[in-house]
């Protein structure tokens, strides 16, 4: 049994929230400078350009990379041999939030009620998934999302008839529709099986994957690799003004279903796909 | 084809501006995105003056992040523009030349730039940080308690933007994506 206290959970998610609206990981960083020389496009081109310029000013002059700093979604890994001490978790997370999100200047963007529409002035409450795992650690992801992807995003209850073309075909129609509204050059997240709600979370957790990395079940890959190549070809191009470059990845994630049902959510997200891991 | 224009400007020049041209404005513009705009159409409904002069006009669909010290506005790039569709044909009537935003407008909001001699410009969405670069000064004119969706008067210099829906409606999203598709085998 470990002990980790919740100052410990605060200041780590504090900082991610701050980290993750000035830099973009690795791989995100690698598949726009990769994009800005496949593309064929000139205006396209300049476009990558101008993103990667962006990050270069968001990090130097600490600028958040874009104006919406999203809504905090964390996923939360706990080890069941982790105790928890001074308080709730879900507090600690909300309160890391609030401290990031005033502290780092990043935009308030949550209102307290769909309906009524009250901004909360400091970004909570975050959304929280959490998730028990072996271990005495606690992992931590916070992926801010933005929503101009967020509302392009749709979830297909599918018949199990309907196949993988059918799988195929919801992924490209979704895509479509969002089109210049996303903030091309995508990054698109699918979650196909388990339950409605199941399958949006699939789809949000696989646009934590770093791009580069390719689903490892076989069929899956090929059917990452096959719609990449497919929304590239619609020719939306970056800020949907035209070109070879919609989409940096498909990412994938699966799980097992109900025999009456082929749920499939696509989750968009745009080139600004943020996310930080920590392990505590 | 790459125009530096001053802001605001007039129907003529409006009418000079075609879809696909990358324009640099300088001058002065105003944002507002939702909340600003479902305030000014109650307004408007209810007979009351707009908190300023719209003719002539653009309005940036922009709400930045805060700004840090010695900086006049945090990041600031273009929010989705179809969300302010069923307020924006009111207010290009009244007058406003245009609008800075990200993606589709409806055909309503189409119908109307053609007939205002209006024009929709797009920023590059997620290009924030960059696009704060352009941005000389920024002040809050109406609607403060909204914080992020105040309404602002800022001072642009070289701002950049794409023609998307020119006076005629011609529409860059339909034209451009059309030149790059490719058929599939």
């Amino acid at each position: 049994m470990r002990t980790i206290h919740v100052d410990e959970v605060i200041k780590n998610v504090k900082e991610m929230c701050i980290e993750a609206n000035h830099f973009l990981t690795e791989d995100m960083d690698m598949a726009l400078t990769k994009a800005g020389k496949t593309e064929k496009s000139p205006l396209g081109k300049q476009i990558l350009g101008q993103l990667k310029e962006n990050l270069c000013i968001a990090a130097e002059d600490m600028i958040p990379i874009c104006q919406d700093t999203g809504m905090a979604v964390v996923f939360v890994e706990i080890g069941q041999d982790v105790r928890i001490e001074g308080g709730l978790l879900t507090d600690a997370v909300n309160e890391g939030v609030r401290q990031g999100y005033i502290e780092g200047f990043l935009r308030k963007s949550v209102v307290k009620d769909p309906i009524l529409r009250e901004n909360t002035k400091d970004n909570t409450p975050a959304v929280i998934h959490y998730d028990i795992v072996a271990g005495e650690k606690i992992k931590i992801t916070v992926a801010p999302k933005g929503f101009g992807s967020e509302n392009m995003s749709r979830v297909f209850m599918l018949k199990p008839a309907d196949g993988i073309e059918g799988v195929k075909n919801a992924i490209l129609t979704a895509v479509k529709d969002a089109g210049p509204n996303a903030c091309p050059p995508m990054v698109v997240g699918v979650g196909i099986g388990g339950t409605f709600e199941k399958c949006a979370l699939l789809a949000k957790q696989a646009l934590t994957r770093p791009v580069n990395q390719h689903s490892d079940i076989p069929y899956v890959k090929d059917m990452e690799e096959e719609l990449l190549c497919r929304i590239n070809k619609t020719g939306i191009g970056p800020g949907g003004l035209g070109g070879s470059t919609t989409a940096l990845a498909v990412n994938i994630n699966t799980y097992p279903t109900h025999i009456a049902g082929l749920p499939v959510a696509v989750n968009i997200c745009c080139h600004v796909n943020r996310h930080c891991v920590r392990e505590l | 084809m790459d125009k530096h224009i001053t802001v605001p400007f007039g129907e003529k020049e409006a009418r000079e501006l075609k879809s696909g041209d990358y324009v640099y404005l300088s001058g002065i513009i105003y944002t507002a995105r939702d909340a600003a705009h479902k305030r000014m159409y109650e307004a408007l409904e209810q007979g009351e003056e707009l908190p300023f002069d719209i003719r002539n006009n653009i309005i940036y669909y922009m709400g930045p992040s805060p700004a840090r010290e010695g900086r006049p506005i945090g990041s600031a790039g273009p929010t989705t523009a179809s969300r302010m569709d069923k307020y924006a044909p009111a207010l290009l009537e009244l007058g406003q030349r245009g609008m800075i935003g990200k993606g589709k407008r409806s055909e309503a909001v189409r119908q109307a730039i053609i007939k205002n001699n209006a024009v929709y410009f797009a920023a590059v969405g997620g290009a924030g940080a960059l696009l704060s670069k352009a941005i000389v000064s920024s002040e809050v004119i109406a609607y403060d308690d909204l914080g992020t969706e105040a309404i602002r008067r800022l001072e642009v210099k070289d701002f950049p933007v794409i023609v998307v829906i020119d006076s005629e409606g011609n529409n860059l999203y339909e034209t451009a994506a059309k030149a790059y598709a490719e058929l599939e085998a």
